[in-house]
């Protein structure tokens, strides 16, 4: 094995064909990837280009047609998706665009819910779920619903279901998608607090200023990786940010 | 930074080192330290057309200072320069002309030389999202200043990644 920190998922020559209506589509087509603890990743390129499949295929929300993955160096082939969903509640948390609560669950349920079902005892579940509100600034909605909330709050809601199991992997698809201006900063801002207390996260977008916050950029064409970059924030040539700024005369 | 300088004397006599302080104070981290001898110079400048005049205040303990002010014409300078509205950022750049020709030098590819611009650009994003969240959030001029900074690059991304789409498709 390389040296570094652990490997939190390798996934090896991944591909996934969508057969809907029509040609069927190439969704994910060979792709190899490892992630290590206290990585923050982006994966960004066109709508269409196949990232929120890879990401589904990660968290184990899609099989693939082939190829294998990983978790915590070991195989995944054998899970069966009972397996895949305790891993779900254990190992990797997701958030969506759409933050798919529970919408008959108030806040404090719905973030203590997965809680529970690892196993929790439910006074563990209620610390858990105080800490991780009071954190993302949620104090004083416990008893709210789903749908009294703004999208802002419900995203955060979800990131707080989704780490309430301190998963080693946070898996992001669009998590500002479908957020205004200030929310998606406020969600940004969390994502960056988190992954500087060494949460690893993957963060699926299409947009470059989110994808910028993390510390490498995987650029997505066509269900293939283009480039795997790693951002050290020194740009390689050029007048970089003084340049940008610059004020013409 | 000639209308700049002519915009901040509208208010009132200043001397080169209070317009260096008001530029900072006005652009925060998003435009550190502006020349205070590009200042001078172009101060010089405007005072020769007659856009402003200067007047040399004698000061005890150490050299003279020149304040200036705006003069009529000076004034209707920026008059004009209020009415203009200010020109597109560039469309065709160094980077596309590199695209365009690559294919007919064999020198470069041009998806490696794609992948290369965009590796820049986000390191580029990178330090702007940095410079943002040093910024103190109150200083309204200085965060715009950076956030239309950071949508321009966002489109030139953008951009590169529809040039990436097309140009895949013809390998």
């Amino acid at each position: 094995m390389s040296d570094g920190p652990a490997q939190v998922l390798r996934a090896q020559d991944l591909v996934k064909t969508h057969h809907g209506e029509g040609a069927p589509a190439h969704a994910v087509r060979g792709v190899d990837l490892t992630l290590r603890q206290g990585e923050f990743v982006a994966v960004t390129g066109p709508s269409g280009a196949g990232k929120s499949t890879l990401l589904h295929l990660l968290g184990g929300l899609t099989r693939p047609d082939s190829g294998s993955i990983w978790l915590g160096g070991e195989c995944t082939d054998a899970y069966s998706e009972a397996r895949w969903a305790v891993e779900r509640r254990k190992r990797i948390g997701i958030v969506f665009q759409f933050f798919n609560l529970v919408s008959n669950l108030s806040v404090a349920d719905n973030v203590e819910l997965p809680a529970l079902l690892a196993g929790a005892s439910p006074r563990q579940a209620r610390t858990e779920r105080e800490e991780l509100l009071a954190e993302l600034g949620l104090v004083g909605k416990e008893r709210s619903m789903p749908g009294e909330l703004s999208g802002g709050e419900q995203q955060r809601v979800a990131l707080a279901r989704a780490l309430v199991n301190h998963p080693p992997l946070l898996l992001a698809d669009e998590p500002a998608g479908s957020l205004d201006s200030k929310a998606t900063r406020e969600v940004m801002r969390l994502l960056s607090r988190f992954h500087r207390r060494g949460q690893t996260i993957v963060l699926v977008t299409h947009d470059a200023r989110l994808a910028s916050a993390a510390d490498r950029v995987i650029s997505f064409f066509d269900g293939r990786i283009a480039d795997d970059a790693e951002l050290d924030g020194t740009p390689s040539r050029g007048t970089g940010i003084s340049g940008v700024l610059e004020l013409k005369d | 930074m000639r209308l700049h300088l002519l915009a901040l004397l509208a208010r009132g006599p200043a001397h080169g080192y209070e317009l260096k302080q008001d530029l900072e104070q006005l652009l925060g981290s998003a435009y550190p330290q502006p020349n205070v001898g590009q200042i001078y110079v172009t101060l010089g400048r405007l005072e020769k057309t007659g856009l402003i005049e200067g007047e040399e205040v004698e000061q005890s303990s150490r050299p003279n200072k020149k304040i200036y002010h705006l003069t009529d014409a000076g004034r209707e300078a920026l008059r004009t320069w209020y009415e203009e509205t200010a020109d597109e950022p560039r469309v065709r750049d160094e980077f596309f002309m590199k695209l365009a020709l690559a294919p007919r030098t064999g020198l470069a590819e041009q998806i490696t030389l794609i992948n290369k611009q965009r590796r820049q650009y986000l390191n580029t994003m990178r330090n702007l999202s940095k410079l943002a969240a040093a910024e103190n959030r109150d200083n309204r001029i200085a965060q715009l200043l950076i956030e239309g900074a950071m949508l321009h690059l966002q489109a030139d991304l953008d951009w590169l990644e529809r040039c990436q789409e097309e140009l895949e498709e013809l390998e």
